[in-house]
């Protein structure tokens, strides 16, 4: 990587994890004050921009195509949701020790599969372990049986539809349709304290830098170029004596993983996980994050995951009628005119300004494009 | 290993596609450093033998040996790489959006080739040295196929021809004991096909080689034996000449057989 | 004198009985009484006069008619007529309770009303219906009749058994004759001798009346029942039991076969596409909204225009909704899909982006709740193949609009010219643009026969389930599940796997609900790509080089 990318990609990472929260820490009076509103959204963002990182990974890369990262984005966010939950403890509205859904709907002893949440630690494996072994175990049965292309991303679809109904079930005791929210503290600190919310911010943002770094490893090792490969021929991949079935069982469980990470971030900022987030159509707007930021280059991810997130809270609240429609426009739009996303347009213009030069990531950008 | 014996042994190997059978109790050997060309009608079995060896197809009946006693039918397609057998597909397959250079170092036979493997490969001396080792591999090979001074493109950006010679390029470099090449020159012009026959003689220096071909001007290029299958069997073996003066082959060949066969 | 002689007159208008007239006399003065229970007796010993008259009379306890008037020491309960005033007072005309001689016109305030609390009410209120039931039971329509049987089984009066034989000797329908059998044979249940019990839960068992399960339970669990009364009805439940799961099993087979017939119309077009041009729309279920909506518009322009032929809208909606559905299918493919042949995953995505627009249009054209489907009359009601189970005309027509859309898409492919150009590219595509096949043609065409038959898939599914803008989502992934099932380009496969996932969806149903069905059948589906991962028709040979 040139000195100048690397450098552009330390001041951004300089801005995101330090700057911006400092920022916010000035009196509102300040003019450069930016809001607790503005902050927590960027949090948000930042999310999603590490579960962008893992979809990239897996299909910008690997050429797999999961349209079920919902899934493991909610069973990070429930992981964490359900720790907070047990966290509020008898301060609920009901001040019962169970969280207030469970007395809603009359259960009167905390479900089993509840109380390993009780520990902070626990928790945070689970964060990463849950969606890590579904993905296991459902990468496993898939890759096995050579279950590609299209059939993949359907049976992932499935999995999206299928969590989601499950999810809303009243009788899986986390929280049905409505469900976790009302959080209070996380690991003893307030949550409703600007503090807390900049600590989540920080954490979040270097999570993403901590994920970014990860792929980049990843991407650059012989593992990576495998996964490229596997991309462009997976028999020739495996007439070359590599197994592409565990090299995208990994890197799936990797993205997933992330996701899950990504989800137990996403729960204490917003405040609120329920369904809603991991079904069809939420899972495959994760994919066009990715798509129209530029899949195949890491940065493109995060740039997508911000900017179409950006637009989408600026047209839900404005024209909320047209945030559906312009979604489907764009999903044709990036795979008609952009194929390689945002960043992939401005490299092509950026390679075109400076004619001929060294070989870069963005001359690679051109020749794909001009492929 | 030694010298002597066989590379490959298939005894009534029988492969049935729902009814249509196409291998047929095939016996089929070929001895180390041997060339051997396998020519036959359209659907008399000769991908289908090439995909029974690589471990693509299971034959419901019959035995599959490589070198002494390697028992392949249980084995999967990489494993049975791995093991030193290389396959060059028919039509050309490689990884077009790596460099030239990478299709052929992810090709080089190494110890493991499992995820984490080429996960934590140490920066260490040892790792330099080897890579020393790699480099030098990596640009004979290139050499070899005559792809030296494209080494830094995209594989996608190659020709037709050039394509199957990086792929041919990238066999050689998983360094296999046995080559499994599906005909090497469709599509490519007179001075191509020429080129690619004075490569896979030379390959065969040193290794034992499987053509399969339709060109019989190529096939007598390179040919020292031949095996003409027919519906799923040998028809007959021998020396290019022989084959060719043969009756039955040429009853095959020319039209006189009683019954069609699907393209398969 | 005159009490005197209404007593005979009673009496020999009551019954064959003196005492049953005598009764009915002491009830009537019951009446007056101010004691709860007393009053119900009375009401039971006049109700079960069974005595038309008497039955009036109830009517007009039940809407507070009758007094009570003090005749010297003796109180005598008449009933009240017309109201009027006579100069300041109130007066009502009386007459007597039973035959309704008129008694003169008496001022209000002489009497005292006999009020009929709620509780009387409802003592009153069965022998009022018993009494209506038999007038329905002489009705000419047979659902009337239907009715006051399945009435009189419930209400098990000893006194209807009669009433009910008479109506068998007449009876010539044979669900009224099945019903009245089991009413009676309910009757003989609750107040025959032991041995006719017996026989009458042996009629029940043998008639698979659900109806009389609770009766047929009570007996068998009845300690004070004989021996072989509780062996009989015993008996008797285990067959009806018997019955009832193979109604429910047959249900289960034809509501699977309808989910199935829908699924089926849907994943066709999309196997067909996908074998064809290896693109997977995910736009196909927002097709199929649109002919659902195509059909909701036909139905509102012909009600406003045509009120008359309204019945006939469902006629004119199939083909609309069809070709608005193709129409849309083929702009979709020649306008965008064509540009991304060989891209299978961006082409998924493209359609998912089409899928949002339409899915987003229709909720801002027609709002974003359910609208409002009517079925035609001659889709409405079922038909009754045998007890228990009825198969309604709306999922019969659907099963069979499947059957008959499948088996012409199999004699177009494989019948006809068409059909074989189209088979021919989706073996070989460049070849067969060599021979002179204008693939894009081909495509074009496949691609809205395809949107077509979702089309129709939206049209049949109006008439048995909701109709709004979200539809299509709710069907397209169980379509996609059996095209992946199925085996890509393969009819018989795909016709096998919404068969079976159809069933196997109904069928799991009632044990696990619907949301563990499709756990359940996602599961099975990706266990089933273990053992054949390419579907299961898979077209096996030589494999195509990657």
């Amino acid at each position: 990587m040139p000195k100048r990318e690397t450098g552009a990609l330390v001041a951004i990472a300089f801005v995101l994890v330090v700057v911006l929260p400092l920022l916010n820490a000035l009196p509102p009076s300040s003019p450069f004050h930016v809001s607790n509103f503005t902050l927590n959204l960027f949090g948000k963002f930042l999310t999603y921009a590490i579960l962008a990182l893992g979809l990239d990974l897996l299909w910008g890369y690997a050429g797999v195509l999961s349209l079920g990262h919902g899934v493991f984005f909610g069973l990070g966010a429930y992981a964490m949701g359900m720790h907070l939950m047990l966290e509020i403890g008898t301060q609920s509205v009901y001040q019962s020790a169970l969280p207030d859904f469970m007395v809603w709907n009359q259960v009167k002893t905390l479900p089993l599969f509840w109380w390993p949440f009780h520990s902070a630690l626990v928790t945070l494996i689970a964060i990463v372990a849950i969606p890590a072994l579904v993905a296991a175990a459902f990468g496993f049965l898939a890759f096995r049986s050579r279950i590609r292309g299209v059939y993949f991303s359907i049976i992932t679809q499935a999995l999206a539809l299928s969590a989601w109904l499950v999810f809303n079930r009243n009788e899986m005791n986390l929280g049905g349709t409505n469900g976790l929210a009302d959080f209070k503290t996380i690991f003893g600190f307030r949550l409703n304290q600007a503090s807390t919310q900049r600590g989540l911010y920080v954490a979040t943002a270097l999570a993403l830098a901590g994920a970014y770094l990860l792929c980049r490893w990843i991407t650059r090792t012989r593992a990576g170029k495998v996964l490229v490969a596997i991309r462009d021929s997976e028999t020739r991949v495996l007439f070359s004596g590599y197994a592409p079935a565990n090299y995208k069982l990994f890197v799936f469980v990797v993205s997933a993983a992330l996701a899950g990470v990504a989800g137990a971030l996403y729960a204490p900022q917003v405040g609120i996980i329920t369904p809603a987030k991991i079904g069809v159509l939420p899972s495959i707007e994760m994919v066009v994050w990715v798509a129209a930021g530029g899949r195949g280059t890491l940065v493109g991810a995060v740039v997508g995951a911000f900017g179409v997130n950006w637009i989408q809270s600026w047209l839900t609240t404005s024209y909320p009628d047209l945030w559906l429609l312009f979604l489907g426009a764009l999903f044709m739009g990036v795979v008609l005119f952009f194929p390689d996303g945002v960043v992939g347009a401005v490299a092509r213009l950026w390679a075109r300004a400076r004619a001929v030069g060294r070989r870069a990531p963005v001359e690679r950008a051109l020749e794909q494009a001009a492929r | 290993m030694t010298d002597a014996g066989a590379i490959i042994y298939c005894e009534d190997v029988t492969v049935d596609y729902d009814g249509f059978k196409a291998l047929s109790r095939l016996n089929f050997f070929m001895d180390r450093r041997e060339l051997r060309v396998v020519i036959g009608p359209n659907g008399a079995g000769k991908t289908t033998l090439l995909d029974v060896i690589s471990g693509r197809v299971k034959p419901a009946t019959g035995r599959v040996i490589f070198g002494h006693h390697t028992d392949l039918l249980p084995l999967r397609e990489n494993q049975i790489a791995a093991l030193g057998v290389g396959r060059k597909f028919q039509t050309p397959s490689v990884f077009v959006n790596l460099t030239v250079r990478d299709n052929v170092e992810l090709s080089l036979r190494r110890a493991s080739k499992g995820v984490f493997a080429t996960l934590f490969e140490r920066n260490t001396q040892a790792r330099l040295r080897r890579d020393g080792d790699e480099e030098a591999r990596i640009d004979a090979t290139l050499e070899r196929v005559g792809l030296a001074p494209k080494a830094d493109w995209l594989a996608g950006r190659l020709s037709h021809g050039e394509k199957q010679w990086l792929e041919i390029g990238m066999v050689i470099a998983q360094d296999p004991e046995l080559l499994l090449v599906d005909e090497p020159v469709a599509g490519m012009t007179d001075e191509e096909t020429a080129r690619t026959g004075e490569l896979l003689r030379s390959i065969a220096a040193d290794r034992s080689v499987l053509v399969i071909e339709h060109d019989m001007e190529f096939v007598r290029q390179i040919a020292r034996k031949v095996t003409v299958l027919h519906q799923g069997t040998v028809l007959c073996e021998g020396p290019v000449e022989q084959v060719q003066s043969d009756p039955r082959v040429l009853e095959v060949y020319l039209g006189q057989r009683k019954d069609t066969h699907a393209d398969r | 004198m005159k009490r005197l002689l209404l007593l005979v007159f009673v009496a020999w208008l009551a019954g064959p009985t003196a005492s049953h007239a005598q009764s009915a006399v002491k009830a009537l003065a019951d009446l007056a009484l101010e004691d709860g229970d007393t009053r119900d007796a009375a009401v039971t010993v006049l109700g079960s006069t069974r005595d038309p008259k008497w039955l009036e009379f109830l009517t007009a306890l039940r809407d507070g008619n009758v007094y009570a008037r003090k005749d010297g020491g003796t109180t005598e309960i008449v009933v009240a007529g017309a109201k009027s005033t006579k100069g300041d007072q109130d007066v009502v005309e009386i007459t007597t309770a039973y035959d309704r001689t008129p008694l003169g016109t008496v001022p209000l305030a002489s009497l005292t009303e006999v009020a009929a609390d709620r509780r009387l009410r409802i003592t009153i209120k069965p022998f009022l219906e018993a009494d209506e039931t038999r007038e329905q039971l002489a009705s000419p329509d047979p659902e009337m009749r239907y009715g006051a049987a399945v009435k009189l089984g419930h209400q098990a009066d000893a006194a209807a058994a009669t009433v009910v034989e008479a109506a068998i000797a007449k009876e010539t329908n044979a669900r009224v004759r099945h019903a009245l059998h089991e009413a009676l044979a309910l009757i003989r249940l609750a107040h025959g001798e032991p041995a006719v019990r017996v026989l009458a839960a042996r009629t029940l068992g043998g008639l698979h009346s659900f109806e009389a399960m609770p009766a047929l339970q009570k007996l068998a669990s009845d300690a004070a029942a004989s021996a072989a009364e509780r062996d009989a009805a015993t008996a008797a439940i285990r067959r009806v039991e018997r019955w009832g799961l193979m109604i429910r099993t047959l249900e289960t087979v034809f509501h699977g076969a309808s989910l199935a017939s829908i699924l089926l119309l849907m994943s066709v077009g999309l196997a067909i596409v996908f074998g064809l041009m290896g693109v997977i729309n995910m736009a196909h279920g927002e097709l199929m909204a649109l002919g659902a909506y195509s059909t909701f518009v036909v139905q509102n322009i012909v009600r406003a225009r045509w009120p008359d032929w309204f019945d006939a809208y469902f006629v004119v909606a199939l083909p609309v909704s069809f070709v608005v559905a193709a129409a849309v299918g083929v702009v979709l493919e020649r306008g965008v899909i064509r540009r991304l042949y060989g891209r299978p995953l961006e082409t998924l995505l493209l359609t998912w982006g089409a899928s949002l627009i339409v899915q987003q249009g229709l909720r801002l054209w027609f709002g974003a709740a359910n609208v409002d489907v009517s079925s035609p009359r001659w889709l409405s009601g079922g038909f009754t193949l045998m007890t228990g189970l009825t198969l309604p005309f709306n999922r019969l027509f659907v099963i069979g609009l499947a059957g008959v859309s499948v088996a012409g898409m199999y004699w177009l492919l494989f019948r006809t010219n068409r059909g074989l150009t189209i088979r021919a590219v989706t073996q070989n595509r460049a070849m067969s643009a060599c021979l002179g096949v204008r693939a894009g043609a081909v495509d074009a065409v496949t691609f809205g026969l395809g949107a077509g038959l979702a089309g129709l898939a939206g049209a049949a599914l109006t008439q048995i389930g909701n109709v709004g803008p979200s539809l299509g989502q709710n069907y397209i992934v169980d379509s996609f599940m059996v095209v992946v099932t199925g085996g890509v380009g393969k009819l018989a496969g795909t016709i096998l796997a919404a068969a079976g996932i159809g069933g196997l969806n109904k069928g799991i149903e009632p044990a696990l609900g619907a949301v563990f069905a499709k756990v359940a059948i996602l599961i099975a589906v990706i266990l089933f790509l273990q053992r054949r991962p390419a579907g299961l028709f898979a077209p096996r040979g030589r494999h195509a080089e990657a």
